[in-house]
């Protein structure tokens, strides 16, 4: 049993604090996040995050890569949302070679970016809800993620990893009939998002378990640096795609949803309404998609002039920002720096986790929704 | 005959577990040989033609009580060496005393019965009550004759309980 | 000679290894139910539509390497799971599955034994059965197992409460603790007592969830928090053992709602003469028809509900149900001395 032991005094009996290891091998980490957690009772008195079980050192072997060779790389950052990291990158690299992307190519990436939006929020509510406990929903929402993954391979080839983007546009142009059958996956997503809501939004015991756990209000939630939905739960509506528009959101009619209660279960009303504007923004662009070019006027040698550019995107995890310095004299960046949404949300986990149970613990791990590839990248 | 044969084997089986219960270093296991103590008076329960008494002895004793004492001595953790062996207040030559005592009542009692053998067997008016049934007969008799004890203790163990509360709780 | 030893020592073989091949395609039936409602297939390798694959589980799970933990308390890891198996099975001997019938012109009952304390006895076994998880989280001498069997003792002594309070209600209603006279008392009264107790049948119906450990009780297994909780660190034949009792757990529960509400044995209002028709089905078969409804609605809530929290399940198990049972029981007495 416990081999560290230290004495609570102050209440009326002693008791012994029991330090177990969450992860890095436990089924609700999601993947191998190790968390040290100091127990009085089954409460959480204190928690250590241990990150770096995944680092592959991704930012650093991109300074020995040329510049198209890293859309590859991102890929392994978020391998939920590859497409994200894809889309990132390059539009940096653009605004680095101030490179105009036709606007079907733009176009195109908005739909793959909220289509990758929705993968990923599948997978989110998904093993959001079976570390809750509900089996049954992660089973439905990997079904419809199957759909979105036979979308992409349809298009770039392959279903997890992507390399779906180039600098300057798209690798090549949507299949003949694939519109048509992003618009059939639209209605059938409609559906489904009710299906899922039905078995948790207004379940009772679903409401016990997330409402009321892991309360931050706006101001701590900036101050921690937490992004994404997890910001937006608490009632900041900073979303990227609206605040420093990329690709061609800013030709798109989409609502930011906020929660106001800043909890787990505002967290997830916030996810579940972005399923629904995600669909939305899919609809319009793939009902206007213009027709043109897909890749703008690409230098044969893809060499930027000496400089640094910081551009975000919003991946579905938060704001994913890269950070490209570039010396002009050789085809590599100089420096290559990510800023990951995940890394950023996790450094909230301590603050949330403090007070609650060790099954709270679970769902607020859910309810950050990190990718441990991004994390340790 | 065979009835004596299993009081026999029960009472063996109960002494013995009895004295490992207070022998043993490790408390779960001291705890563990006290479960199978009472399960084996329930036994004896059993023999004696007492099944309601016998199923709440296991109900109540064995998978109830002591599930308690199991988990406030998993709770505490008692791997530690134990203390009580270098006890300097420890007050042997009573401990001696009381055990003679009790011994010595033993006797006494056992001396009785030799002596006035109809005595023990009287049972105390069976034949009053109306209703047949093991069950129904505690009943009869726990709601009747001993109704003034069985209130007595059903208060003691409510105090008890506010006790344990208050105890616990130390604002409430 | 016959009817001493022959018959009941039948009936004994007969029902345990009924129970036990019950128990392990309960496994499979679950498996199908939980792939049914989530739109898989379940198990369709090994046999046709993967009838046979509870042999295959128990052929793998007999020669797999049978693991103890070098620190673990060697006696007490290896009796836990027979503690827990034990109680589970020897708890069929009084689950009437029938009455007493004529078969070859000798009178056989269907149930092993009636004992006048029946019902008594169903639950003082089961709380014996609450040993074999708590010692097995103990004597793994690791730590999530230990927080597992925290939770076990404390969540089946609360229900325990619970559902006993619950059950004297019904024993007030049939004036009797065995369980053929339960039954033969919903014969006499012309009416199954779900309907004459239906608060009682729900204290214990979701008491009998949590006492056998299953969703959305499943806190001292919770794979999700506790990374399989007290079994974590069995392996082959001993797991299976807890994982065998859990299912006999969930058979003798929907057996024993079967006897008290609905009937046991008997179909539907019964001792109504317009519904006579009804006793062409035999009775055995009204019995296992019910208990399965109740096997199925485990799985069913299994699929469809999230997992409560231990603070959660402690609040409505000593604020909710065991108020709500002693209400029960005192109108239950109520009515009983007004109405006779």
């Amino acid at each position: 049993m416990s081999t560290e032991r230290a004495v609570h005094h102050g209440a009326m009996f002693d008791t012994d604090e029991l330090v177990i290891n969450m992860g890095p091998q436990h089924p609700s980490t999601h993947g191998v996040l190790r968390v040290v957690l100091r127990l009085d009772g089954e409460k959480v008195v204190d928690c250590d995050v241990v990150i770096g079980y995944l680092h592959r050192g991704i930012e650093k072997l991109s300074e020995n890569r040329n510049w198209t060779q890293i859309v590859l790389l991102t890929d392994r950052m978020d391998y939920v949302a590859a497409a994200t990291s894809n889309v990132g990158y390059c539009e940096t690299v653009e605004k680095l070679l101030q490179l105009e992307v036709p606007r079907r190519a733009r176009y195109v990436r908005t739909i793959l970016c909220e289509l990758q939006r929705i993968a990923s929020h599948c997978l989110w509510v998904g093993t959001h809800a079976m570390d809750i406990g509900a089996m049954t929903v992660f089973l439905y929402a990997f079904r419809e993620r199957e759909l979105i993954l036979d979308l992409f391979e349809e298009f770039c080839g392959a279903r997890l990893t992507y390399n779906s983007m180039r600098i300057g546009g798209l690798p090549q142009d949507i299949p003949p009939g694939w519109a048509k059958k992003v618009l059939e996956f639209c209605d059938i997503m409609t559906q489904k998002i009710d299906e899922y809501e039905e078995l948790l939004t207004h379940n009772r015991i679903w409401l016990e378990r997330t409402k009321g756990i892991g309360v931050i209000g706006g101001e701590e939630a900036i101050g921690l640096g937490l992004c994404g939905p997890a910001l937006r739960g608490s009632g900041v509506a900073r979303d990227v795609r609206k605040d420093e528009p990329y690709a061609a959101y800013d030709e798109m009619d989409f609502d930011v949803p906020v929660g106001t209660a800043g909890d787990t279960y505002d967290r997830y009303l916030v996810r579940m309404e972005e399923f629904r504007q995600s669909l939305r923004i899919i609809r319009q662009a793939t009902e206007g998609l213009p027709e043109g070019p897909i890749v703008g006027k690409v230098p044969r040698l893809i060499k930027p002039a000496a400089g640094e550019t910081y551009h975000a995107i919003e991946s579905p995890k938060g704001e994913l920002g890269y950070f490209i310095v570039s010396d002009g004299k050789s085809t590599n960046p100089y420096r290559f720096r990510v800023r990951p949404p995940s890394f950023c949300n996790l450094q909230g986990l301590r603050r949330l986790v403090r007070g609650h149970l060790i099954a709270d613990v679970v769902a607020l791990i859910g309810s950050i929704d990190i990718v441990l590839g991004e994390v340790d990248r | 005959m065979a009835q004596a044969i299993a009081f026999y084997v029960i009472a063996a089986c109960i002494l013995g577990f009895g004295v490992l219960v207070i022998s043993t270093r490790d408390t779960v296991h001291s705890v563990l040989f006290l479960v199978l103590d009472f399960l084996f008076v329930a036994a004896l329960y059993v023999l004696l033609g007492a099944q309601f008494l016998a199923a709440i002895q296991v109900l109540v004793y064995a998978g109830g009580i002591v599930v308690l004492y199991l988990f406030v001595v998993m709770l505490v953790n008692l791997k530690r060496p134990p203390e009580a062996h270098q006890d300097p207040h420890r007050q042997t030559k009573l401990g001696f005393g009381l055990a003679a005592a009790v011994l010595v009542e033993l006797g006494a009692i056992a001396a009785y019965g030799y002596a006035h053998p109809a005595a023990a067997i009287a049972a105390p008016a069976t034949a009053a009550i109306p209703v047949s049934g093991n069950t129904e007969q505690v009943g009869w008799l726990l709601y009747t004759s001993y109704l003034i004890p069985f209130e007595i203790a059903s208060m003691l163990l409510l105090v008890a309980m506010i006790g344990a509360i208050v105890l616990a709780k130390r604002e409430l | 000679m016959i009817d001493q030893l022959l018959i009941p020592l039948l009936k004994i073989v007969i029902v345990l290894n009924a129970t036990l091949v019950a128990v392990t395609y309960m496994v499979l039936l679950e498996r199908k139910v939980i792939a049914w409602a989530q739109s898989r297939l379940g198990p369709m390798r090994v046999g046709p539509y993967g009838v046979l694959q509870p042999i295959a589980d128990a052929i793998k799970l007999m020669i797999k390497e049978d693991i103890t933990p070098v620190r673990a308390d060697r006696w007490v890891f290896t009796a836990a799971p027979i503690i827990s198996m034990v109680p589970a099975l020897i708890v069929y001997a009084v689950i009437p599955f029938g009455p007493t019938i004529h078969l070859f012109g000798r009178p056989v009952s269907l149930y092993i034994t009636d004992i006048n304390v029946g019902l008594l006895y169903i639950v003082s076994v089961a709380s014996v059965g609450v040993y074999g998880i708590i010692l097995a989280g103990y004597a793994s001498n690791s730590k999530y197992p230990l927080l597992a069997s925290l939770r076990a003792s404390a969540q089946l002594i609360s229900y325990e409460v619970a559902v006993t309070l619950t059950l004297v209600s019904v024993i007030l209603m049939a004036g009797s603790l065995s369980m053929v006279e339960i039954v033969n008392a919903q014969f006499n009264q012309h009416v199954w007592f779900v309907f004459a107790q239906p608060m009682a049948f729900v204290i214990v119906l979701i008491g009998g969830l949590a006492e056998t450990n299953r969703a959305p009780f499943d806190l001292p297994e919770a794979e999700q928090e506790l990374t399989g909780g007290f079994h974590t660190e069995y392996s082959g034949m001993r797991f299976a053992l807890f994982f065998l009792a859990e299912y006999a757990n969930m058979i003798v529960v929907s057996s024993v709602v079967t006897t008290l509400f609905l009937g046991g044995w008997l179909p539907p209002f019964p001792n109504t003469p317009a519904l006579h028709f009804l006793y062409y089905v035999p009775s055995w078969a009204w019995f296992l028809v019910k208990s399965f409804l109740f096997l199925y609605l485990f799985i069913w809530i299994r699929a469809t509900l999230p997992r409560y929290r231990y603070d959660q399940l402690m609040n409505i198990g000593w604020k909710v149900l065991i108020p709500l049972a002693i209400v029960n029981l005192v109108i239950t007495g109520i009515v009983k001395v007004l109405v006779s």
